[in-house]
């Protein structure tokens, strides 16, 4: 494996290595912010899966990281089952809420695609309101059960799970399905014309994403104790998962999860800036789409491969 | 109330309440999203802000009547004002620098003008949210009062934004049939490259388009403070539901969104009203969900 020779593979152990200590220096408010940073980052890394490499623009990512959440949430609500149980339900539940989404949402392509999953985050917020008395409705929902309560722990949790989720993710992107997802999402007609099956491996990408939403879904509200329309299914968390991505660099998806750490913690340098500090992350990100469409890890990567 | 209506008698009212209502609220859809399916239909952009510009004009038109004075009607045209600057602004700020980048692959550049209009939409949004907080806000109607239409009291307002929203769409469809320029715009939208052998400049005929457009989402933007309300949590869902109106209707097709925004104004309204307010968006939502598997292409589309 080259891989385990290149720059970017240093770096990024000293970067896990270095995080892993943090908490051994830092405050607890520094861990819980990262601590949501991180599981954000594998929404970000999971986007990435099916928009840089299948070329398919989902604009429903909050879809798979609601079920996922709020299966487990209530599951634990309910029939006070050991969190365990509830998150790895949580991301079977998202699983396969991904197998019925990309059915559809696989026949359609473009816009018409985004509308798709965009209209899935939709009906599902719909139905988190409407069934009030199961879900909480729009108060949120109260998760009796948490995994530990040191902060600490739960940041290291959530580290672990962001570096396994990477490495598998990066993995993935980087192998021959990678390769042939890439092809797919470029030009369609060419690759199936070279004889693979680009439903499978999309449908397969599609899987693989809804997986990894679910489970951090599930692991973010057991950290919070509450699941709600707000913290995990509204469309506007779903922009802030699609801005963390195009700010990283889509296609690189470990550029996916600096960009949602970025997102999260220039969000709170900027707190002193009141109501404008959405403006200015939003504007940060134009600026990086118009002039470096390839986001802080492409720009990166493509001086280093001139010099 | 000095008269009060029967059971009975409002039972039979309904039936025409819906009606008259839900031709106010698809008239006004209709208006929002053909500047959206007009400007696809010529640039192929879809426009994320749009609801950003709706509710850009509305606010400009309700801080200009009610908080400087300057009475309801130049309220309303500094509304639409600023919805052309917004909408010239997006064109030149945004969707021209991506649509001319060379760092971005031409495959890609759909993607990223949705990212960027999205990302721009949300500035205007907090822009808003900032200068004039997050309270919905109601524009002075430009005509008050109430009329009985065969026994349903209807707000004049509610007929006027019907009927202005008709009268638009009407010198629109003049506008694009009928003058040199807009047989232009339709020409730029069948075929950009046949456009620009003959002479004309594609560049300006997109700056041309921005601008109805730009009219347009003002005109509705304000209309839509008047009957309704906005506020800047508003500017999601009415992106949301001129993008499903356009893909419902088939992307790029005028009349194909016009029958969209009566099919989902008027499945809204009956259901508000026969089952409950809190459904209202859902059966909408089924049938776009439908459609998109029957018929990808939308109701009047083209593969």
């Amino acid at each position: 494996m080259g891989f385990f020779k290149t720059r970017l593979f240093w770096i990024s152990l000293v970067m896990v290595v270095v995080a892993s200590t943090l908490p051994l220096y830092v405050s607890g408010y520094i861990l819980g912010l990262l601590t949501v940073a991180y599981y954000f980052g594998v929404f970000a890394m999971s986007w990435d899966l099916l928009f840089g490499f299948a070329g398919e623009v989902n604009f429903g990512p909050t879809f798979l990281i609601g079920v996922g959440a709020y299966t487990a949430g209530i599951i634990n609500n309910q029939y006070g089952v050991s969190p365990y149980v509830c998150i790895f339900i949580g991301a079977m539940a998202a699983v396969i809420a991904g197998f019925v989404l990309a059915l559809p949402a696989l026949r359609v392509r473009g816009p018409y695609f985004g509308l798709t999953t965009l209209v899935a985050v939709l009906m599902l917020q719909n139905f988190i309101v409407v069934f009030a008395d199961l879900t909480g409705g729009e108060i949120g929902l109260t998760i009796p059960d948490v995994i530990t309560i040191s902060a600490s722990a739960n940041y290291w949790i959530a580290l672990g799970f962001m570096t396994v989720s990477a490495a598998i993710l990066y993995g993935l992107s980087q192998s021959p399905i990678g390769l042939v997802l890439q092809a797919s999402g470029q030009d369609p007609v060419q690759a199936g014309a070279l004889g693979f099956n680009i439903v499978k491996h999309k449908l397969f990408a599609f899987v693989v994403s809804a997986f990894f939403s679910g489970l951090a879904g599930a692991l973010l509200v057991f950290y919070f104790g509450t699941a709600s329309v707000g913290t995990v299914v509204d469309v506007a968390v779903g922009v802030n998962v699609i801005v963390a991505a195009v700010l990283g660099g889509r296609r690189t998806v470990l550029g996916a999860a600096l960009g949602a750490i970025f997102l999260i913690v220039a969000g709170e340098f900027l707190r002193p800036t009141g109501e404008l500090a959405t403006f200015i992350v939003s504007a940060i990100a134009l600026l990086v789409v118009l002039f470096f469409p390839g986001g802080f890890l492409g720009a990166a990567m493509s001086r280093e491969a001139r010099t | 109330m000095t008269n009060v209506t029967s059971a009975a008698q409002k039972a039979r009212m309904l039936p025409l309440q819906i009606l008259i209502d839900g031709f106010a609220i698809s008239a006004l859809y209709a208006l929002g999203a053909t500047g959206f399916t007009l400007i696809f239909g010529v640039s192929g952009v879809l426009n994320l802000s749009h609801g950003a510009i709706m509710v850009a004009a509305a606010v400009a038109a309700w801080a200009a009547s009610s908080t400087f004075g300057v009475g309801n009607y130049v309220g309303a045209v500094i509304g639409i004002a600023t919805a052309l600057v917004a909408a010239l602004l997006t064109y030149f700020a945004v969707v021209q620098p991506i649509q001319r980048s060379r760092r971005i692959a031409n495959e890609e550049k759909e993607i990223f003008v949705l990212t960027g209009t999205l990302l721009w939409g949300i500035m205007i949004q907090e822009v808003i949210a900032y200068l004039f907080t997050n309270n919905a806000k109601t524009v002075l109607p430009i005509v008050e009062g109430v009329v009985e239409i065969l026994g349903v009291r209807t707000p004049r307002n509610e007929i006027f934004t019907a009927l202005v929203c008709c009268l638009v769409i009407g010198l629109l469809w003049l506008l694009v049939n009928r003058t040199k320029m807009g047989k232009a715009v339709l020409a730029a939208s069948m075929n950009p490259r046949g456009v620009t052998l003959l002479g004309l400049e594609l560049t300006n005929i997109y700056v041309v388009v921005w601008a109805i457009y730009g009219v347009l989402a003002g005109i509705a933007g304000v209309l839509l403070g008047m009957f309704l309300g906005v506020s800047s949590y508003s500017v999601g869902p009415l992106t949301a539901s001129a993008f499903s109106i356009v893909v419902l209707g088939g992307l790029g097709s005028v009349s194909g969104s016009l029958i969209a925004a009566f099919v989902v104004g008027y499945l809204e309204t009956f259901t508000a009203y026969m089952i409950s307010p809190a459904y209202r968006t859902i059966p909408a939502l089924l049938l776009l969900v439908i459609v998109m598997y029957l018929r990808p292409q939308g109701l009047l589309g083209r593969r």
